[in-house]
């Protein structure tokens, strides 16, 4: 009786997830960021996708780090073939280092507009195309309400949504599945080799709805991630956090 | 521009045509003949039998007896009419708008095509050869109106080329048949003894229609340049053009987006049939008061979708202003290009840049932002990293080179480098510590320099060499020294970029 009512439960669960807009499709066919690590503690130990990820950065470093960082995930996402938007009104993002994080540059459709409110215009719009795969959009503030558009666009066309927020005036609650801070790190060169190593960042997961928020010392190995993670920093035991 | 006609008079088209088929009729005399009347009448004669006196229309009968050994060959009803048109069809190759100017002419608009072939008179000499080759013998004349073109083909003595403006001169010691009249109206002038265009071309006009009737005056003023003579092209130039008049006019947007959707639908049914697509569409709005107000949109894929076409041409509605009302609307496609046909599919697995729905999502927010505001980047063959990148023209642009891959570049580079203050040790080695913005960063890791000289056949300048350098807090710069170490001019140094 005990089991049937377990069953029961998960099922409703998984039911859910689904209602809030998470992939619950079988394993193999769902795209793999390659940080089990990470994926681990999101739902269903996928990284959710059709949903909005919300990044944020103080120092002008850190948006570097956090560029890289979300041009390698839609690398990953667009790894079948796609179209990425990057939509930004001070963009300073070099398009031939994106070759590195495993895009075609030239799979990227920069829209440089003038205002933060055209952003905010053409990432609504560009979210209800269901032809990109993924849409960047790099602002300094967005109010809850925007953010809840921009969530019901991606849960319709199921594009996955990233918001690069840099120096935000407050870091206020926005409707996003999860908030990140990226920040770069001292690389290790190979053993024995001088010089600067492969790009590494702490990566910290701050929210995550429905998951475990977590931090990491992620490595960019020339073509996929690697977890880097000193023992001692392992995943700090928190509490669930409710968000979003 | 100033309009130039060609008149082309096949002097015996139909004799010429028999000799090319029948090469040995070239040395007989023969003629065409078709029954009339229970009798057979001569339609056409060749060269031969016409300098033995037999002429169209007399009877075959009395020919045979003129010229005892000539040849009656039977006629057909419509063969001038086809050869007029395969010969009009051919002289595509002289101007697009040719017509047939029956029974035995062609008329083209050679408006802007003489120059082609290095004025009017190679051109000319161009067309007689090329008629000549084909076994034809033809006269032909240039001038400002197809009257005077015609004309001259057909009467003139002295040249072939009529300037512009000088129809009245040419025209002067023609005779009336000249004008293309009916028969009886150039008998009763000859019968007044008019024998020239000229005796009568400057009477009152009142006098003239009164006496003539009208055909003449219009023949006249055609040939004279005062009225306008229309011809129909064989191949019609077809624009991608829709009007729609208005029974009343209009001054509502409501009324505007009506028929704006009706012409769309229009032009876009019509334009699928033949396979090609939109890429600028202009609406031209003709108000009552004679004034013209024009909207354009544009889009970057050649757009069949009337729909979306509409939701382009909405943001520019309320540009228009109708004033007392808009009484014809013209659409037309200024720019169009083949649509590739995409074959329907239930779903689509991947996402790309060929598909039409990101296309109309660019075009709009193109049409809102600015053509400059969406940009698509495909690898330059250049090294400075400025310069390694330019604008691809299109969705469909592919990379004609590989992106460099070996050299390695940062997420985030500088507009402008800006100037920094090192320490360093001389010559070659990366910097010990640096100053950013005020603050001190010392450098911890650091790869060995990478050299990129200036491209001296472009411009003058020095070269670069770069280093990637650490700090202690693990924050990643690409530096650069600008030029060798000198003792009296201290090298630069900049920070372009910032990895990762």
């Amino acid at each position: 009786m005990k089991s049937i009512n377990l069953d029961i439960i998960n099922r409703v669960k998984k039911d859910i997830l689904t209602l809030q807009g998470f992939k619950t499709l079988p394993a193999d066919n769902t795209v793999r960021i390659g940080i089990p690590t990470i994926e681990a503690n999101f739902p269903n130990a996928v990284f959710p996708t059709g949903c909005m990820h919300e990044f944020i950065s103080q120092t002008i470093e850190d948006a570097a780090a956090t560029n890289a960082f979300v041009a390698a995930l839609s690398g990953r996402l667009m790894q079948f073939g796609g179209a990425c938007a990057w939509i930004s009104a001070t963009r300073t993002l070099f398009p031939s280092a994106l070759k590195r994080f495993g895009l075609e540059p030239h799979q990227i459709i920069f829209i440089d507009l003038q205002k933060e409110k055209e952003v905010l215009f053409a990432m609504e719009e560009a979210l209800k195309c269901n032809r990109l795969t993924t849409v960047i959009a790099e602002v300094k503030d967005v109010d809850f309400k925007m953010s809840r558009r921009f969530q019901l666009a991606t849960e319709k066309s199921r594009v996955t949504g990233f918001i690069l927020r840099h120096q935000p005036r407050t870091a206020n609650t926005i409707a996003c599945v999860s908030r990140w801070r990226i920040s770069s790190i001292a690389s290790e060169p190979q053993a024995g080799m001088p010089g600067v190593g492969f790009p590494r960042w702490n990566v910290a997961l701050q929210k995550v709805r429905n998951g475990i928020p977590g931090n990491w010392q992620i490595e960019w190995a020339g073509n996929s991630f690697a977890d880097v993670t000193k023992q001692d920093s392992k995943i700090i035991s928190m509490p669930l956090l409710k968000v979003g | 521009m100033q309009k130039r006609f060609v008149a082309i008079w096949f002097r015996h088209l139909k004799t010429d045509w028999l000799i090319k088929r029948q090469p040995q009729l070239a040395q007989t005399a023969f003629a065409l003949a078709l029954q009339d009347h229970g009798r057979l009448r001569i339609t056409e004669v060749s060269a031969i039998a016409k300098a033995k006196g037999i002429y169209a229309g007399m009877v075959a009968a009395d020919a045979k007896v003129l010229v005892p050994g000539i040849q009656i060959v039977d006629d057909q009803e419509n063969l001038s009419a086809g050869l007029l048109e395969k010969m009009g069809h051919w002289s595509i190759r002289f101007t697009p708008v040719a017509a047939v100017d029956f029974p035995d002419g062609l008329i083209l608009d050679v408006s802007g095509c003489a120059h082609l072939w290095g004025g009017e008179e190679t051109y000319l000499k161009d067309m007689l050869n090329r008629f000549k080759k084909l076994g034809y013998h033809t006269r032909v004349a240039i001038a400002d109106t197809i009257g005077t073109a015609w004309a001259i083909s057909r009467y003139g003595r002295v040249k072939a080329i009529i300037g512009t403006g000088e129809q009245a001169a040419s025209i002067t010691p023609l005779p009336p048949a000249a004008l293309r009249l009916p028969a009886e109206v150039t008998e009763r002038l000859h019968k007044l003894g008019l024998y020239q265009v000229g005796s009568f071309m400057n009477m009152q006009r009142s006098v003239l229609r009164r006496r003539f009737g009208k055909e003449l005056l219009l023949r006249l003023n055609q040939a004279l340049g005062l009225e306008e003579e229309i011809i129909t092209p064989l191949c019609p130039v077809e624009p991608w053009q829709e009007r729609l008049p208005c029974m009343e006019p209009i001054t509502t947007r409501k009324g505007i987006e009506a028929a704006l959707e009706q012409l769309l639908q229009q032009l876009c049914s019509r334009m699928q049939r033949n396979g090609i697509g939109i890429r600028k569409a202009v609406l031209n709005c003709y108000r009552v008061d004679d004034d013209i107000q024009t909207v354009s949109v544009e889009t970057n894929h050649a757009s069949l979708n009337g729909s979306h076409l509409f939701k382009l041409f909405e943001l520019e509605i309320s540009l228009l202003k109708p004033g007392w009302g808009i009484e014809l609307f013209v659409l037309e496609a200024v720019k169009t290009e083949d649509v590739k046909p995409v074959q329907e599919t239930f779903f689509t697995l991947n996402s790309s840049l060929q598909s039409r729905e990101l296309a109309e999502l660019l075009d709009n927010l193109a049409a809102r932002f600015g053509n400059a505001a969406i940009n698509r980047y495909l690898p330059a063959e250049h090294h400075l990293p400025e310069k390694s990148l330019q604008l691809a023209s299109s969705l469909d642009e592919q990379p004609s080179i590989a992106w460099p891959s070996g050299k390695v570049r940062p997420i985030h580079l500088l507009r402008e480098p800006q100037q920094i203050e090192v320490t360093a040790p001389i010559p070659d080695y990366p910097p010990m510590n640096f100053r950013y913005k005020g603050k001190l960063h010392t450098v911890k890791k650091a790869d060995a320099c990478e050299r990129i000289e200036a491209e001296w056949w472009i411009a003058r300048g020095l070269h670069r060499d770069y280093y990637v350098v650490e700090d202690e807090e693990g924050k990643r710069y690409w530096l650069f020294r600008l030029g060798h170490y000198d003792e009296q001019v201290k090298p630069g140094w900049f920070i372009h970029g910032f990895f990762e």
